[in-house]
């Protein structure tokens, strides 16, 4: 088994009386998907927020590549290769598909105070991606609002992927999306699997977690409650750990299974 | 995943969704009506072209900072004030304390600035909406150049500017004219009419191409190339359209609003500059209204009032089309309070018409 590129050790998070994360453990390795289930409310935003820097842990250590890291702002997070894709904060509609993909990281030519944005090059290089992930835009100018949902994370996460991300956070990335739309970001997440990165995949629905995970972490408030590989545990279960334990066997029972 | 349900969309129409759009018609329509009610009135002669051009950029100097800052998510409600304040101070230091004009023109400029600096960097401190910060200055900066005026005057006009400032190099970048001689040899050569009596028999009734003109057009390529071109121009339209999403990329969004709110200033600074360095005179009371007739011309030009949308091209044209109507009315011999039914029918058409465009380009239903 490859070492972990990121791992987090009994990491607490603190707001003012409330704790939000009670001491989790969680890693990532290269070229896995690592799931992270919970119901709303388990920590899952809390978690993920102080993986990508945007919050610090109170207690706890995270390990990137064997060094001790502290993250202060989320640009260090990104500069050590975590990238978050957050599921409505992604992209900004009213602006092209290139302006985005490139947002805060411009290529520029000329010189000087002279400097101007490459937008050949940008072009290029974003339609280039986006058919690597197998949507072909009609023009790299066309507006981002023009998208579909699912397709919005994939130019996010191609962007990630292009600007050399190593490990690949994605924030409930299908939540919000129709069953077509749902299949196509699972499979862009097979594909940047295959790639070797790592990816963590936070959701609440066990059967996008069980199409492509490997390996599945359940937070239930703030704690976790174990790590299970593929293959070792059914979605029944997960869906049990993720509820708590037997309220949910009673409603499932009056629902047939369907939920 | 290319959708069989997605229409090809014809280059026409692709060239069609742009913001500038409506302003574009807005100009063709503006210009077919004057010519039609006002076309042998002078309007269109040398004289009048000079007339309502320079209106037009007057508009235009302002308006390119307002459009940089909304398109960046915010307003400035304190142009207008600002540019009775930078005269004022600009002509107190040169009358009253008998400073160079060059130098007074700076710091007049550094001080401006200063309080764009100030009102961006309120905004982002206390996360108040920019409008109830810079409304607030509004009242103070107008409050201010009142008092500061019949302090150190007595009164709320300071003449003598132009005499202090003879012969200044900073000044005349702000005054005059350019291009002189070509406009005599036009008037030499009977393409433009010269003066026939007077003491400036022989003279081009234009004399050249005013300052005002010249620095219009540099702010509007400036802002046009930074908005449209640079690194930068991304980042304002980032800042306005998700700050929370741009900063997740890492763009300095506090750093470019605050950037803006400067720039706002110094477009404000440049108007009061060359309005004092023509009238030869500070009036506490200039730039009276000038914010509201600043986001009348950006938002007549395509920009959204939210942010993250707009063009730098689009409010210049809707400062052509203000300055048109407003002159143009005159040569109609209209009644002038009927510019302002004109104008604020033009507004209302403007966002309707805009909020249209935008659903074309996002896509939204």
């Amino acid at each position: 088994m490859t070492a972990p590129i990121i791992e987090m050790r009994n990491i607490e998070k603190h707001f003012g009386p409330v704790i939000a994360l009670g001491g989790v453990s969680f890693d990532v390795r290269p070229g896995e998907c690592h799931c992270l289930l919970g119901d709303n409310g388990a920590g899952k935003s809390t978690f993920i927020k102080t993986m990508s820097g945007v919050h610090k842990p109170s207690r706890g250590t995270m390990v990137v590549e064997g060094q001790e890291v502290v993250f202060d702002s989320p640009r260090d997070a990104m500069a050590a290769g975590i990238a978050t894709v957050y599921q409505d904060l992604a992209m900004i509609p009213l602006m092209s598909v290139t302006r985005n993909f490139w947002m805060g990281r411009e290529p520029e030519k000329g010189f000087g105070p002279f400097k101007t944005i490459d937008f050949a090059k940008a072009n290029e290089v974003t339609m280039r991606e986006m058919a690597r992930m197998g949507i072909n835009l009609r023009e790299p100018e066309q507006a981002v609002g023009t998208l579909s949902g699912g397709e919005r994370q994939t130019v996010a996460i191609a962007r990630a992927v292009y600007f050399g991300a190593k490990v690949l956070i994605l924030d409930e990335p299908t939540s919000a999306l129709g069953v077509r739309q749902t299949a196509n970001v699972l499979a862009t997440i097979d594909q940047v699997r295959k790639a070797g990165i790592g990816i963590v995949f936070i959701t609440h629905n066990v059967r996008h977690a069980m199409a492509v995970g490997d390996r599945f972490t359940v937070l239930n408030r703030g704690k976790t409650l174990g790590t299970a590989v593929r293959g070792e545990i059914t979605a029944e279960a997960l869906q049990d750990l993720m509820a708590g334990g037997q309220e949910l066997a009673v409603l499932e029972s009056s629902l047939g299974g369907t939920v | 995943m290319t959708d069989e349900r997605l229409m090809p969309v014809s280059s026409l129409r692709r060239a069609m969704i742009r913001p500038e759009l409506g302003a574009i018609c807005g100009v063709i329509l503006v210009f077919a009506f004057f010519l039609m009610v006002a076309g042998d009135s002078g309007m269109f002669a040398p004289a009048g072209f000079q007339n309502w051009l320079v209106v037009s950029a007057q508009f235009a100097i302002i308006a390119v900072g307002a459009c940089l800052l909304m398109i960046a998510g915010e307003f400035d409600l304190s142009v207008g004030s600002m540019i009775g304040f930078a005269g004022v101070i600009a002509a107190i230091l040169t009358v009253q304390w008998g400073w160079p004009a060059w130098l007074a023109i700076l710091v007049t400029f550094a001080v401006c600035i200063g309080l764009g600096a100030i009102n961006g960097l309120l905004v982002i401190r206390t996360g108040l909406p920019s409008f109830i910060v810079t409304l607030a200055f509004l009242y103070i900066l107008r409050g201010l150049t009142i008092w500061l005026s019949i302090l150190t005057t007595r009164q709320t006009i300071i003449g003598g500017v132009r005499e202090a400032a003879e012969g200044d190099w900073l000044a005349a970048l702000f005054g005059g004219v350019i291009f002189k001689g070509f406009f005599q040899w036009l008037g030499d050569v009977g393409l433009i009419d010269t003066f026939t009596r007077g003491a400036r028999a022989g003279q081009p009734v234009v004399e050249g191409v005013p300052m005002l003109i010249v620095w219009a057009i540099g702010l509007i390529i400036f802002g046009h190339w930074l908005l449209a071109k640079t690194r930068f121009g991304n980042w304002i339209f980032a800042s306005g359209g998700d700050a929370q999403a741009a900063r997740y990329v890492g763009v300095p969004v506090n750093r470019v609003k605050v950037l803006m709110f400067m720039f706002t200033a110094f477009c404000a600074t440049v108007f009061a500059m060359c309005q004092v360095m023509e009238f030869g005179s500070a009036a506490a009371d200039r730039g009276l209204l000038k914010e509201f007739e600043a986001i009348i011309c950006v938002v007549i030009g395509g920009a959204l009032l939210t942010g993250g949308y707009g063009s730098v091209i689009g409010a210049a044209l809707g400062a052509l089309i203000f300055g048109v109507v407003q002159q143009g009315l005159f040569f109609a011999g209209a009644e002038s309070s009927l510019f302002r039914v004109f104008l604020g029918t033009i507004l209302i058409l403007a966002v309707i018409m805009n909020t249209y465009i935008r659903r074309l380009i996002t896509g939204e239903r």
